[in-house]
């Protein structure tokens, strides 16, 4: 703030007014001005700059000890005010502990005002898009090609925004490709940790099993992208699928699959562990195996709050944006070829938003509906998982 | 014998869990260490005859940086790597090798008045093709140097001390790991204070009724939802209501620490809730009001549960590409940000810009600026763990 007082002061001084009135040759004088002033070079391109020098350095001093003079002033007034107040009854405490109250309070808030400028911010933008695009289109058309025309004859660029493809690729990589990948994995790494391993074994693999969680998803998707892509091509084309594509669906959904795994796993570690122990020793009792006990008694138990647990990996898993973004392409295929390239719902905000940006353009405020559409539908997941999972609770407490 | 296979199959899932994450670390870890290295050619090179307008004595002062700039060094480079190891050497430096000629002038002036012989960086395309996978022309080059012993392998300073350039062999991570400390200071500043008053006010103080649960609902809705929704957020609300600075690490910040803030809560949360009454019933009892039982007997003892809640949190955020790459920071940011508004790139985006160049060159750096990435990530969790042991009680 001081700085700009300095630089108002200035431009109202005699050597100011000389300026050129053009704003960025104004400005440009006035910064040379400034880095002579504070020493950091000799001399500028233009000469102005020398006579305005020391006018700033005048000004700034000037202004140090107004600032200087200012700040005692308000300090004394602060001390003035203390001492008036401090008196044997004032209660200084209920006083602060009522405003800590309210900042506690506000800063619980927060929570409410983020979800609901993620509601409206999404609603309010896609809406807009609505108006220019028929939502019927958009959330039933089977053909996806964003990009606007800026000829008539143009080919392949009619602007049609129908997220049928869109949700299908999401659907396809998200639920399928990465939980046929992530709930098998996730399911028997859970009941080895918990049923057979040792001790020892459990405290040391559990970790390592978190670490494949806090890997940054970037980095799943280069490896995705680098190494994974070019192996599933060359799979799929030795068993004689001639349209493999460097960018595939199986892919990119199988490392979202593997990057999942401590997901499932510890949600089934958790059904599992609530399980009562009365219903195993039971089944023990009975004289069945341990194998038996865990797939006839433990996992029918369990599996309400298992299923709880997919669901929720999969509401992580179709949200999940850099590895489909790095490995799974633009192409809007409608397939179920999982060697072919699909597009998804969260690959398609990526591409619509970046690069050239206008606000008002259908392009972007595409990209607000789509969001809202996948807001809903994660929204969805977790709520229904949450209640399955809280039902299931219920039942054994 | 079908007990055995149950049990072998549990045993073969988690092995190929970890299997899978051995085979990831080691596929970044040997593509990448390559990075931190890079070749270095000798040149023979004598000012004397080569057409640098350059005079020792005008090359003090603040502008001498610019006046050396402003001559022409990669000509004379060129010129004097021909005029040593023949026609095909002309592309053998780039803009590496200029940096370094740069700063080697400016320590030394008087250098450019007589002959001498430098060691400097080769360009990316040698560069690749020494580390064995080039193109021929440059396994050629690279051959005949390595008859005449005139390259080396060295470390790579620039890959640290550097930001973003077009050509591969002048990049580094020092401008983006600085756009990162900015962005996640942010981050931190506003989500840890207002994350931990939350979760005081949900544990403490709050009432049942609607507003409570309304609250509650949706810290944990937001704790599940996409990252890249709060990238739409930050673009909607910071950038086009507010008109903040496009790419800034402030607009970065602010909507990391919304994305951070609901885990914080459920962190201190669960970390206040293992605090035992008897010790709020003990401070009670002498007197203390329900502030004071709060914030000097309840919050000191849970702050260990919450840091460790924090930083993992955080560490999250510091790993977050998509929600920056919507509010615009994914620009080619060339030098290292100074302040919280000027425009930066981050660590992750910067992998992820660079994975997306054709030069082969950049293929080895994106891997080497992983690696760099997941060694935070390894500090931030260990030293998460480490403070979950040293200081957690169990009651």
């Amino acid at each position: 703030m001081q700085s700009r007082m300095v630089d108002q002061a200035v431009l109202a001084s005699p050597e100011g007014k000389a300026l050129p009135a053009f704003e960025m040759q104004r400005e440009s004088i006035l910064s040379e001005a400034h880095e002579i002033a504070s020493g950091e070079r000799e001399q500028g391109f233009n000469p102005q700059s020398a006579t305005l020098a020391p006018r700033i350095r005048a000004e700034e001093s000037r202004f140090a000890v107004m600032g200087g003079a200012a700040a005692i002033l308000i300090a004394l007034g602060g001390a003035f005010l203390a001492l008036r107040k401090n008196k044997a009854e004032f209660r200084a405490r209920t006083g602060v502990e009522r405003w800590a109250m309210v900042v506690l309070f506000a800063a619980s808030l927060i929570a409410i005002l983020t979800t609901l400028g993620i509601l409206l911010s999404l609603l309010f933008e896609s809406l807009r898009f609505f108006r220019l695009y028929p939502a019927q289109d958009f959330f039933f058309g089977t053909e996806w090609s964003p990009q606007m025309a800026i000829r008539a004859d143009q080919a392949g660029s009619s602007g049609a925004f129908g997220s049928i493809p869109l949700m299908w690729g999401t659907f396809f990589i998200g639920a399928i490709i990465a939980m046929i990948v992530a709930v098998p994995l996730g399911l028997m790494s859970a009941i080895y940790l918990t049923q057979y391993a040792p001790a020892r074994v459990r405290t040391w693999l559990k970790p390592i099993l978190e670490i494949l969680a806090g890997v940054p998803t970037v980095v799943y998707g280069y490896f995705a992208a680098l190494t994974v892509a070019p192996i599933v091509r060359d799979f799929g084309l030795s068993i004689g699928i001639t349209s493999a594509s460097s960018e595939s669906a199986l892919a990119a959904g199988s490392v979202i699959g593997i990057m999942i795994i401590p997901f499932v796993s510890s949600m089934a570690d958790d059904s599992i562990a609530a399980v009562p122990q009365s219903m195993r020793d039971g089944s023990l009792a009975m004289g069945a195996t341990k194998s038996e006990t865990i797939r006839k008694v433990l996992l029918p138990a369990a599996l309400p709050g298992v299923m709880g647990g997919v669901l929720l990996a999969v509401s992580r898993a179709i949200g999940e944006t850099m590895i489909v973004v790095m490995a799974a392409g633009l192409a809007a295929n409608l397939t179920l070829n999982p060697f072919q390239s699909v597009t998804t719902v969260t690959t398609q905000i990526v591409g619509l938003l970046t690069g050239e940006q206008e606000f008002d353009s259908p392009k972007t405020l595409a990209a607000f509906a789509l969001g809202l559409a996948l807001f809903a539908i994660t929204l969805l997941l977790n709520l229904i998982a949450l209640h399955i999972v809280r039902r299931y609770r219920e039942q054994y407490e | 014998m079908s007990e055995r296979i149950f049990r072998g199959t549990g045993l073969a899932a988690i092995s190929l869990s970890v299997l899978f994450l051995a085979f990831l670390l080691w596929n970044m870890g040997s593509k990448g260490i390559g990075g931190f290295t890079q070749y270095q050619a000798q040149l023979p090179i004598d000012f004397t005859k080569s057409d640098l307008f350059l005079d020792p004595a005008t090359l003090k002062g603040p502008d001498a940086r610019e006046t050396v700039a402003g001559a022409d060094l990669t000509t004379a480079l060129s010129n004097a790597a021909q005029a040593a190891y023949g026609p095909y050497a002309a592309q053998l430096f780039s803009d590496a090798a200029v940096n370094k000629l740069t700063d080697d002038i400016l320590a030394n002036p008087n250098m450019l008045t007589g002959q001498s012989t430098l060691w400097l960086p080769v360009g990316s395309k040698i560069d690749v093709a020494a580390k064995g996978n080039g193109d021929p022309a440059a396994e050629k080059v690279v051959n005949m140097l390595q008859q005449k012993h005139a390259i080396h392998r060295a470390f790579n300073a620039q890959f640290l001390t550097g930001s973003d350039a077009t050509d591969p062999s002048s990049v580094g991570v020092w401008g983006a790991l600085k756009g990162s400390f900015y962005t996640i200071l942010v981050t931190i500043l506003l989500a840890f204070p207002i994350g931990v008053l939350a979760a005081v006010y949900l544990e403490e103080f709050a009432p049942r009724n609607r507003w409570t649960d309304a609250i509650e609902v949706s810290i944990n809705n937001l704790a599940a939802v996409p990252s890249i929704i709060f990238g739409l957020l930050g673009l909607a609300v910071f950038l086009d209501v507010m008109n903040l600075p496009r790419s800034a690490p402030l607009v970065g910040g602010l909507t990391l620490a919304l994305m951070t803030f609901p885990v914080i809560v459920i962190a201190g949360r669960n970390a206040i809730k293992t605090v035992p009454p008897s010790i709020r019933d003990a401070a009670l009892g002498v007197g203390a009001s329900k502030m004071q039982v709060t914030f000097h007997h309840v919050l000191p003892l849970a702050l260990p549960g919450i840091l460790t809640g924090t930083i993992i949190g955080v560490a999250r955020a510091l790993g977050e590409t998509a929600p920056l790459l919507m509010i615009g920071m994914r620009a080619f940011v060339a030098a290292p940000p100074d302040g919280i508004t000027a425009p930066a790139t981050v660590l992750p985006v910067q992998i992820f810009l660079w994975s997306d160049e054709v030069d082969r060159g950049f293929i080895e750096k994106t891997s080497a600026a992983i690696i760099v990435l997941l060694l935070f990530m390894l500090l931030m969790n260990g030293l998460a763990i480490y403070l979950r042991n040293r200081f957690e009680r169990r009651w």
